[in-house]
């Protein structure tokens, strides 16, 4: 299965990064699409890494704890979005 | 003074967690200078260390970044220094990049970054003893040869590796190779990309994974980050954590209480009854005491703290609260300042430096002392035991916690409000992203967790302490100055300047139901929230300040209950506390957010005071 969004995925599920795609987070008041892709990369959100969802917050299942290559990240899923995923 | 030759300047850059403390720590023992740099309320510490080869060396330990891309004030610090861009602030000689030596990856493209700036460089690998517990082999030397820098093990909560580490500052001293311009620019994304191929492919190359992999991480996480578990779990801790700090400070703040009244009746017993008695004792040393008695809280609080950060919860606590927050506009780091500020404001907007983004963190330091701290207790429980009958409401509560859960909650409640609206409708710009690491869990060294705890006291003592006492010295200059006349019937302070104030004030206040003797009251209050109560009983002249009893009975008699509604209200909101606005402005650097919280939490105050009264009025109160 391709082309799904970090955001859309629940706990347990694995997969690889593809891209980091932002999209909606260019309007006032929002950090721009190119500083929320950088952000993601420097916290290893990188084409070709690892993860697995290892927990989800209490209200709306946000936001999500994952396992990223070895190391452990937390994010809302309103940036998950921006990260596009191949799930195995 | 002689010419001393400078010492060499080595700075400490690293992922947050990755040990740069306690390497910091390790290094330089006791001689270590907390200060803030200049213009910023970043706090900068540097201490000194002799290298084996007799070089006398000052260390700086910078904040920890994942990029020299600074996206928060700290991170600023961190760039400019590095690229010795910092006014005031020379550039360092030796640049050396603290790694947690199990969790490479993203601290390998930090090094990448680092090594366009140029300096000298040295790369340490610190938790190497968790490191070979996992059983990761690294191919230090190959490592080395890769990225073209020294590379070193330590373990800085055993003060292993140490030696080398400091070996190989002398060592690249000695080569005194120029320092080659820096090639540094902010990276693109696809250069970001490029740098993390590269490390990408020494990792594999020069490290094998581990053998034995943390599962205790997994397994604990398992448990405190369940979503009802987790967040029952941080309620407790949450719990435990203010049990403690009301119960095992309230004996501190009683004998700090108790042996500042002491000093004060031996300074009077000494010095002649006058100016000169009233200002050592009322002034200077009731001054002094009302700073120090916040000490005990302040060390349990951050104990707590620094012990839960270490022990990697922290990062968990913002997790499990980031969606309560983020309904507050703010982001879930704010959750444990504006909780330490249920025990007292000020340690709550210390801790405030926990977050990132500047404005997430001014909000959440401004809407701090809207929080129910301790000393808004004794007003509440004066007020509760004058006016509200105790009786048994809906057949099982008290009428009294009744009123008193309401104004808790109504301090919560407003506090998330004013946020929301500060984040919401006034501040709108840079909705800060939720994206941090979870580090692995640790236990935490005694050493590191003892020498936080005493920073941050010292850090209130000295930063906060000397404004805190000169604004005491004022109020109490305000409220003996001029002293009584001759055959006066009144109460001293009725016709000191804070007595004028107070009746200057008092047609102001009217509509809200004040009487002139509550405006005059707030005066002195000024100096701390529970002072109020001792200032009621100097105005009403009830003898003996402890008696709350007697002032209670007194003051169900001269006020009405819509007055005393009104009293209630104004204690919710009113920056009543010189000390938190001076440590605001410690906290912030400037006078203007200090002097915006006064005027924005009186407004409220008043507000809600004028509602509540006329209400009550208009109920027949
Ligand atoms: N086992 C071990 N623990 C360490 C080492 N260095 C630091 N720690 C622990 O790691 C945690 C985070 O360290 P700290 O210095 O606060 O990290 P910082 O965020 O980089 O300043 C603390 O609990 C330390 O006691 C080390 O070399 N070995």
């Amino acid at each position: 299965m391709s082309g799904a969004r970090l955001s859309d995925l629940s706990k347990g599920d694995r997969g690889l990064i593809k891209a980091i795609a932002p999209e909606g987070h260019d309007g006032p008041g929002e950090i721009g699409h190119d500083e929320l892709e950088r952000r993601l990369l420097e916290m290893g959100f990188v084409e070709g890494a690892q993860f697995q969802i290892l927990h989800e917050g209490l209200v709306g299942r946000d936001p999500i704890a994952l396992k990223l290559d070895d190391m452990r990240v937390a994010l809302r899923r309103r940036e998950a979005r921006a990260v596009l995923v191949e799930r195995v | 003074m002689s010419e001393a030759v400078l010492p060499t300047r080595v700075a400490l850059v690293g992922n947050p967690n990755s040990g740069k403390t306690a390497l910091f720590n390790a290094l330089t023992g006791s001689r270590q200078k907390v200060a803030n740099y200049a213009g910023v309320t970043v706090e900068r510490k540097e201490g000194m260390v002799t290298t084996p080869g007799g070089l006398r060396v000052s260390v700086l330990d910078l904040p920890g970044t994942y990029s020299l891309r600074a996206r928060s004030p700290d991170e600023v610090v961190t760039r400019d220094v590095v690229l010795g861009r910092f006014a005031g602030e020379a550039p360092p000689d030796i640049v050396v990049c603290v790694a947690d030596a199990t969790n490479l990856r993203l601290v390998l493209r930090l090094v990448l970054e680092l090594k366009a700036v140029g300096q000298p460089m040295l790369l340490v690998l610190n938790m190497y003893d968790i490191a070979q517990r996992q059983g990761i082999r690294i191919d230090i030397e190959g490592l080395s040869r890769e990225l073209g820098v020294p590379v070193v093990t330590t373990v800085a909560v055993r003060k292993r590796g140490l030696e080398d580490l400091l070996a190989q500052v002398d060592a690249l001293v000695a080569m005194d190779r120029p320092r080659a311009a820096s090639l540094w620019h902010e990276p693109s994304a696809a250069e970001i990309r490029q740098s993390h191929r590269d490390a990408e492919r020494m990792l594999r190359a020069h490290v094998k994974p581990p053998l034995r992999p943390d599962t205790f991480t997994g397994k604990m996480d398992a448990v405190l980050l369940h979503p009802v578990g987790g967040t029952v779990i941080l309620m407790l801790i949450l719990f435990l954590m203010f049990q403690a700090v009301f119960s095992w400070a309230t004996p501190m703040m009683d004998a700090i209480d108790a042996s500042f009244v002491w000093l004060g009746q031996a300074v009077a017993a000494y010095v002649p009854d006058g100016l000169l008695r009233s200002f050592l004792a009322d002034g200077l040393i009731a001054g002094v005491g009302s700073v120090v008695v916040f000490l005990p809280q302040i060390l349990i609080l951050f104990f707590f703290i620094i012990l839960l950060e270490d022990f990697g919860y922290m990062a968990r606590a913002a997790f499990l609260m980031d969606r309560l927050m983020g309904v507050a506009g703010l982001h879930g780091r704010a959750f444990i300042p504006l909780l330490s500020s249920f025990a007292c404001a000020i340690p709550g907007i210390m801790a405030a430096r926990v977050i990132d983004n500047k404005r997430d963190r001014l909000t959440t330091i401004m809407v701090a002392p809207l929080t129910t701290c301790s000393a808004r207790i004794p007003v509440y429980t004066l007020i509760i035991a004058a006016f509200i009958p105790d009786r048994v409401v809906w057949g099982f509560a008290s009428m009294q916690g009744l009123v008193m859960f309401g104004l808790y909650a109504a301090g919560i409640s407003s506090a998330l409000i004013v946020a929301f609206v500060i984040r919401k409708l006034i501040w709108r710009s840079a909705t800060e992203p939720f994206l941090i690491e979870l580090p692995a869990y640790k236990v935490p060294d005694p050493k590191n967790v003892a020498r936080g705890v005493l920073q941050r006291g010292e850090a209130f003592l000295k930063r906060a302490g000397t404004t805190i006492a000169s604004m005491m010295v004022l109020i109490w200059f305000l409220s003996s100055f001029p002293g009584a006349p001759m055959g006066a019937t009144q109460p001293a302070i009725d016709y000191s300047f804070a007595g004028m104030l107070g009746h200057a004030l008092q047609p102001l206040m009217a509509p809200i139901g004040f009487t002139w003797q509550m405006v005059v009251a707030l005066i002195p209050g000024m100096a701390a929230r529970e002072v109020a109560v001792a200032a009621l009983g100097t105005v009403y002249a009830v003898g003996g300040q402890d008696d709350t009893g007697g002032l209670a009975a007194t003051l169900s008699q001269q006020w009405p209950l819509a007055t005393a509604l009104s009293f209630l209200a104004w204690y919710v909101f009113a920056p009543q506390c010189m000390s938190t606005l001076a440590v605001v402005r410690r906290e912030t650097g400037r006078w203007l957010w200090p002097v915006i919280m006064f005027v924005y939490m009186v407004a409220l105050a008043y507000g809600a005071a004028f509602l509540v009264y006329r209400i009550a009025l208009a109920m027949g109160a």
